[in-house]
């Protein structure tokens, strides 16, 4: 890690005590954290020498590098993320070729067990040669770089849950991080892309505390992915009231009417798109009419339709139920005819009786 | 372990259909062979008509035949009431439920307001209790309950707690409890037609039949 400390960079890059404590106190706002934690954020990034950082990039699109680095420049957490030491990125980085990879080397011997590897896209597992960098395949660098890392942070869907590149058929045998490492503290950070505050602010806890903060079932961290998007939607009481959408241009989308029966996916989706908002708390995706993808969730593209309702089946039943009320139809006509014979035969072998029948015997 | 996104995936498509499968295949082989069977004809001379009859008996079974009835089993009427209206109010009238029948039959029509609906169910739930309470305490009733009695019970129970609980959030994550609901529906829905729950369909031609020997009869049922 190098000498110098977070609170030297940003004062070099002219950020105020009072702007650099308000960072603090929303960070601690945003992590849930009481007030009483302010200073000591202050205190840890004021001191701390800068959190060395891998970021590997995998099966990915580059879509989570840009959402990080067009945060709003230059917003605080920008200038934060600036200002850790990002010793290896190869999106981000000047260094190219051998290099790079000797970056990397670098950083791993001189920081060992102590630096953060954020991952970002998912490891192929099948042929190795669908995704190399420098000859390595990602498999290989993924255990290597994780062996000396303090925790992995799983950036985006793709490397929290295999995304995209693991959709049906998953051509290329794709996993996401916690799949393949166990042995280190991994915290996920879903999203498509994930929301650039909750990187800065999940580094800023690390920082602080020296350990991830508190994490959801599916590893993500509990401030940002405790609540979904349904229950912290600006829409819900449209959908309390009734009020829906029914297509992207009559009047209920004109007046912002819930969006769920569009397909929206809020209900299942945690995440704080509702509340962070994007593009510096602009809006968010269903602000602007479109209803939640649930990109956050595992499996959010092979999870049906994005424009068909929850409460839908995933499946196509019309030939199901086609096909089933036909043979439904066969069987209990053939049982209707079996029982007909059974009664026109009965009547048939009935033998009338007489009194003088009886009498006889 | 299965988590809770793979068995949200699971009971929207592969068990969704088995439990369809069955559903329809049953319901439909069950009332074939059921109606195939008939009548013996009646060669009497009509005095009225059985059709009539026949319409008015469904209709008319819907209230207590009599005071008599309505004080032996007050409670069993009364909660039943509550219990089935609450239910078809929950099932039919929810949104997300109109867009499930839309999406399988084509069909839709208006939902109510989400406040209502919460409503209706907590009565529906108060009355599958007081019914089931009441199925305990009676000595008769509770000498003539099958299993069967007591299963149906609870499969038609957890459908509308479950649809409480993942409306209400009571368990996390909310794919869970979403899940849950779709498959305590869909166990309903497999033992559908070979129960007691076939009533929703037979009770018509009950009446019907009953309804309409008594007015070829003449006989004001």
């Amino acid at each position: 890690m190098s000498d110098k400390t977070i609170g030297d960079s940003l004062r070099e890059q002219g950020i105020s005590r009072r702007g650099f404590l308000k960072f603090c106190a929303t960070t601690a706002s945003l992590l849930a954290l009481p007030p009483a934690m302010i200073p000591q954020i202050a205190y840890a990034l004021e001191n701390t020498p800068r959190q060395s950082v891998i970021w590997l990039s995998f099966q990915e699109c580059t879509g989570c590098t840009e959402s990080l680095t067009r945060s709003h420049a230059p917003t605080i957490e920008g200038l934060i993320f600036d200002h850790i030491s990002l010793d290896y990125h190869h999106t981000l980085q000047a260094a190219a070729g051998s290099a790079a990879e000797r970056a990397r080397e670098e950083a791993m011997k001189k920081n060992h067990g102590k630096y953060l590897l954020i991952v970002d896209g998912s490891i192929p597992t099948g042929n190795p040669g669908y995704s190399t960098i420098a000859g390595i395949s990602n498999l290989d660098m993924l255990k290597e770089v994780a062996a000396g890392a303090a925790a992995i942070v799983a950036i985006g869907t793709c490397a929290a849950f295999g995304g995209l590149p693991k959709a049906a058929p998953n051509p290329t045998g794709a996993m996401s991080v916690s799949d393949l490492i166990t042995d280190k503290p991994i915290i996920n950070v879903p999203g498509c892309p994930p929301i650039p505050i909750v990187m800065t602010a999940v580094i800023a806890h690390f920082i602080t505390f020296g350990k991830l903060p508190q994490l959801d079932n599916l590893n993500r961290p509990m401030a940002f992915y405790g609540q979904n998007i349904h229950d912290r939607c600006y829409r819900r009481p449209f959908y309390e009231k009734g009020l829906f959408a029914n297509t992207f241009d009559d009047e209920g989308a004109k007046k912002g009417w819930c969006l769920y029966k569009l397909g929206c996916k809020g209900p299942t989706t945690y995440n704080a798109c509702a509340t962070t908002k994007w593009n510096d708390g602009v809006s968010f995706p269903i602000e602007s009419g479109h209803g939640c993808l649930g990109c956050s969730e595992p499996q959010f593209w092979d999870g049906g339709s994005f424009y068909k309702p929850l409460s839908v089946p995933t499946i196509k039943v019309h030939d199901v139920m086609a096909y089933t009320a036909i043979a439904g139809a066969a069987v209990g006509l053939t049982v209707g005819g079996l029982n007909a014979m059974k009664k026109t035969n009965a009547v048939k072998q009935h033998e009338t009786v007489t009194i003088d029948d009886l009498e006889r015997k | 372990m299965m988590s809770a996104v793979d068995f949200l995936a699971w009971v929207r498509g592969p068990m969704f259909n088995i439990a369809l499968i069955i559903f329809i295949f049953g319901v439909i082989v069950r009332l074939l062979e059921m109606l195939l069977i008939g009548r013996k004809p009646d060669y009497s001379e009509a005095r009225e008509s059985a059709f009539a009859g026949g319409v008015r008996t469904i209709f008319r079974r819907f209230m207590p035949a009599d005071t008599g009835t309505l004080q032996r089993s007050t409670t069993v009427i009364f909660a039943g009431y509550v219990f089935h209206i609450g239910f078809f109010i929950v099932l039919l009238l929810f949104v997300p439920h109109i867009l499930l029948i839309k999406d399988t039959l084509g069909i839709q029509w208006a939902g109510l307001p989400t406040p209502i609906i919460d409503a209706a169910t907590v009565m529906t739930l108060l009355a599958l209790l007081v019914l089931l309470i009441n199925r305990l305490v009676n000595p008769i009733l509770r000498f003539l309950s099958t299993f069967q009695d007591y299963l149906i019970w609870l499969l038609v129970f957890l459908p509308v707690l479950t649809g409480y609980m993942a409306f209400h959030h009571f368990i996390q994550p909310y794919q869970l409890v979403l899940a849950l609901h779709i498959l305590s529906v869909e166990l309903l829905m497999i033992v559908f037609p070979f129960t007691k729950l076939m009533h929703t369909f037979t009770l018509f031609f009950a009446r019907w039949y009953n309804g309409a020997i008594a007015g070829r009869k003449g006989v004001k049922a």
